[in-house]
């Protein structure tokens, strides 16, 4: 056998072993799809598509599912919109933060930097990105949530809701900010790479026709490096929707809807999303066949949101290909 | 920039660049002066943001770390002062990211080099490639429960931790372990394939003219030259594997001692169930059920401690070219 491995090895077979090896991602791919739509399939069969609709209260809807150790087709009544609404309400105002602050952060770090100061800022931005996101949480349950509380929430707001929901200071806003810190670092780093990839005689063209560095960055580099820009959001969304431990202990741990219609008393109110469902039910993937076929259910959504997101960021970027600009 | 304004005008000592027209601020228009303080604020608010929190959790950290913390084992208990110290969850840690790169390692290399020296059919090479990225892509509370439906299935049940009634439960650390080499995966590929791309092509060609095989440039000119490149990707892969917590709490079972399954001795913990920093962290976070915060605020220290360093090894590694590209592996893709 080691005698085997110690001979000098024939390219074919060489070629066959590695190319053996570089198969099994995309068996694995294979393998993630298939098996949790199988796990996922039971509810979507019992509920139909008006799964996705709104109607009735999540939390209460699983915790019904609990005690059924053999279901029937009624035990898989779930009505998912809280989650979804919630979801798609933390990742919408995270990005909308993060968006702005990571365009121009690149610019600064590309363009305007001092050469001292992007020396800092470059393992600066690669931390935060390293930063576990239980970290994350821990803080903005610890010191942000409290924060919030005893600042920023009024007496008469929390008197207000108190029939409706307990205002503890986690919530929707605060989620999307420590969600907006998360992301920015990743498109920072995608969104400047593009930047200074940017030929500089493209700059030097602005240049020559008058306009000053900042005119130039904005009307030349920025607009040159669009797709890259829209690839990184994709990305950083991707992101975004499949945060689970940050959201779980920052939202609230509600699977409550809050009425953006109420103005911004409702970002103080809590939520949650589908990942952090998932983890904050994990014990209930054993002995509750119907809380489990549900969570796969949650995950067969983030699967399908993040595959149809980064085949989305690779189309956008083709073009820039074509000027050799690094995307 | 200054090489557009300052032509060179004859002579040895190059004239000092004249200034064009836009050049000082002052002649700037006032949209333009708050977007670039605009960019002023956000690049240094980014770093007053890290530098906060590195310092509050360096501050947490000596008001709670003990020495006797790391090598005491947890209890479960109501108060803070019983509760022991974090040994299993760092033990953890150190097993999970053993078996994780030791999976995720000879995979990723051996993709990549099957991508960037044969590659072909190039069809089935971009297929690959996308499902790398399509790896990156995916969340880790998806990835853990895709590990928990494999390792629930009937025979790969002496791979894992089963219940008293005999069924298969699919939490253990080969599981945990596994689904984490899905982690580290894309950013060690990723910096493979660059630094194998980064090779010139005239020191294959010395190769081969020399007349050796394929492989054998591969192993006596490739991979040496590579090696820094899967040095920084196993790096990222291992700050990667660190961080996470969705994984450890779906599939090592999030019990709070490392506690084995079966007779073996070695493999019978690597077939129970533990716990990991960051899964400890979590526990005693205000979402867990340990809630003790001076726990969570030494260990998260303890994580913190090692995120930082990892980077700070990419850094080093990466030397010369960390200039270059900021994203690269990092996020892979």
């Amino acid at each position: 056998m080691l005698d085997w491995l110690r001979r000098p090895w024939s390219d074919r077979r060489a070629e066959r072993l590695l190319g053996a090896a570089a198969l099994l991602p995309c068996i694995g791919v294979a393998a993630m799809i298939a098996f949790v739509a199988v796990q996922a399939w039971p509810t979507f069969a019992h509920n139909g598509l008006s799964w996705l609709g709104p109607g009735g209260n999540v939390d209460t809807q699983l915790g019904r599912m609990v005690t059924e150790p053999h279901p029937t087709a009624a035990d898989y009544h779930l009505r998912a919109w809280p989650l979804l609404y919630g979801t798609l309400l933390i990742t919408g105002i995270a990005l909308i933060l993060a968006l702005p602050t990571a365009l121009l952060s690149s610019i600064f770090i590309v363009e305007f930097a001092p050469k001292a100061v992007r020396r800092v800022m470059i393992p600066v931005v690669r931390l935060l990105a390293a930063v576990p996101s239980v970290l994350y949480g821990l803080l903005g349950a610890l010191v942000l949530a409290p924060f919030v509380h005893d600042n920023i929430i009024s007496a008469s707001e929390i008197a207000s809701h108190a029939r409706k929901v307990q205002l503890t200071g986690e919530g929707v806003g605060l989620t999307a900010v420590v969600l907006a810190l998360m992301i920015t670092p990743i498109m920072v780093a995608l969104i400047s790479d593009a930047l200074s990839g940017v030929p500089n005689s493209w700059r030097e063209g602005a240049a020559a026709l008058g306009v000053h560095k900042l005119r130039a960055t904005l009307a030349v580099s920025l607009r040159a490096i669009r797709p890259a820009i829209v690839a990184a959001t994709a990305l950083a969304c991707a992101r975004a929707l499949g945060e689970a431990v940050m959201v779980e202990l920052v939202s609230g741990g509600r699977a409550y809807a809050p009425n953006l219609a109420e103005g911004p008393v409702a970002l103080l109110e809590p939520a949650r999303s589908l990942a952090s469902a998932i983890i904050s039910n994990n014990e209930e993937l054993f002995g509750a066949p119907a809380v489990k076929s549900s969570l796969y259910a949650f995950a067969l959504l983030l699967l399908f949101s993040a595959v149809a997101l980064s085949v989305a960021a690779y189309l956008i970027k083709l073009p820039l290909r074509k000027y050799q600009v690094k995307g | 920039m200054a090489s557009v304004f300052g032509a060179k005008v004859g002579g040895s000592t190059p004239r000092r660049p004249a200034r064009g027209r836009g050049s000082s601020l002052r002649e700037w228009r006032w949209r333009d002066r708050i977007v670039l303080l605009a960019a002023w604020a956000a690049g240094l608010m980014l770093c007053v943001v890290a530098g906060a929190i590195v310092l509050y959790m360096a501050v947490r950290g000596i008001e709670y770390l003990r020495p006797k913390l790391l090598i005491e084992r947890p209890q479960v208990s109501l108060t803070q002062n019983g509760s022991g110290g974090f040994l299993d969850p760092l033990l953890g840690t150190l097993l999970l990211t053993a078996i994780g790169m030791a999976i995720a390692t000879p995979l990723a290399v051996c993709t990549a080099l099957w991508i960037v020296e044969y590659g072909r059919p190039t069809a089935l090479a971009r297929l690959v490639e996308s499902s790398v990225e399509v790896v990156a892509g995916t969340p880790d509370i998806v990835i853990a429960i895709f590990g928990l439906a494999v390792f629930e299935l009937g025979f790969l049940g002496p791979l894992s931790s089963s219940a008293p009634n005999g069924l298969v439960v699919g939490r253990s650390f080969i599981a945990a372990g596994a689904m984490m080499s899905l982690i580290a995966l894309p950013p060690l590929f990723v910096a493979t394939r660059d630094g194998l791309q980064a090779v010139p092509q005239h020191m294959r060609e010395a190769a081969f003219s020399l007349g050796k095989t394929r492989i054998a440039t591969i192993r006596r000119v490739l991979l040496p030259s590579v090696r820094p490149n899967i040095a920084t990707g196993a790096t990222l892969g291992i700050s990667r594997i660190i961080g996470d917590t969705a994984i450890v709490v779906l599939l090592l079972g999030n019990t709070l001692r490392l506690e084995g399954q079966g007779q073996v001795p070695g493999w019978s913990i690597l077939r129970g169930t533990g716990s990991s920093l960051t899964s400890y962290v979590f526990y005693n976070s205000p979402a867990g059920e340990g809630r003790a915060p001076q726990k969570a605020y030494a260990a998260a220290f303890l994580l913190l401690a090692f995120v930082v360093a990892l980077n700070w090894l990419v850094g080093r590694i990466g030397g010369s070219r960390a200039s270059g590209g900021m994203s690269g592996p990092m996020l892979a893709p």
